[in-house]
């Protein structure tokens, strides 16, 4: 059961909310110092993904982000865009990266899941329980 | 920390100091800055990173775009930083294979004016 639920609509001005609550309870949770930089990053990117594929679609529903610190910091972000889970998380080669052909916002995307997977050990993308959508769960490892 | 920009020219080089958070909200403004900077005729231009204390996947993709930008124009553009947790995330995302990163502003534009052969 989560211990702090917190919903924003899609804007990207919440998105550093989500940041600075996330790492707040992560401290909070006893998830080690040094790991808080890359709580805050990782659960930055799931926010982003989410708030631009609700853009993306064009959809008003709030992205919800769920804290849980029983026995390990586990966050679930969820957005609610009709798309198949994206669990491909491989990194774009660097020379990709720099091709004239990519775009930016495919670019931001790699980048993204990059980040997410080369941060985030305990890390699944997967459909929601119920409804349409998807959930980027992450779990980091207490210290106490 | 909101986002800070300021410019300054060091001879031919243009060095752009960002601070605060580079984000989904604010790289927008970043974007803005180095576009104005190239439409403005800046063909070399030194990113600092130094007072930069997040970066995210958007301000990624900002400085890729102004890297692509200056390289069809017969430009360059390098970058600075030196903080581990963002030379991590450099590496993570293997972006540290595709822009010149230096630890100070005059080690980039000493390679930069050597390695354009200036």
């Amino acid at each position: 059961m989560a211990t702090v639920r917190l919903s924003f609509s899609p804007a990207p001005v919440h998105v550093r909310t989500a940041r600075l609550v996330g790492v707040a309870v992560a401290r909070r949770a006893g998830v080690r110092e040094d790991l808080l930089d890359e709580v805050r990053l990782a659960i930055g990117e799931a926010c982003t993904r989410a708030v631009a594929l609700h853009r993306q679609y064009g959809l008003h529903d709030p992205v919800l982000v769920e804290m849980s610190d029983s026995g390990q910091y586990a966050v679930r972000v969820v957005d609610r865009a009709p798309i198949e889970a994206g669990i491909g998380l491989a990194a774009l080669p660097p020379d990709e990266l720099a091709n004239e052909a990519l775009t930016d916002e495919a670019l931001t995307t790699g980048v993204g899941f990059a980040l997410l997977a080369g941060f985030v050990e305990d890390l699944q993308v997967r459909p929601v329980d119920e409804g349409v959508g998807t959930e980027v769960r992450m779990v980091w490892p207490v210290g106490r | 920390m909101e986002l800070s920009l300021a410019t300054r020219a060091v001879g031919e080089h243009t060095v752009l100091e960002v601070g605060g958070e580079v984000d989904v909200y604010t790289a927008p403004r970043l974007r803005e800055r180095l576009l104005e900077l190239i439409d403005g005729g800046a063909r070399h231009v030194v990113v600092d990173l130094g007072r930069v204390d997040f970066l995210d996947s958007t301000g990624l993709g900002v400085l890729v775009g102004a890297l692509k930008r200056l390289r069809a124009a017969g430009g360059s553009f390098a970058l600075v930083c030196d903080k581990e947790p963002l030379l991590k995330i450099f590496r993570i995302t293997a972006l540290d294979q595709v822009f010149p990163l230096h630890p100070t502003v005059d080690a980039a534009i000493a390679a930069d004016s050597t390695g354009a052969g200036a």
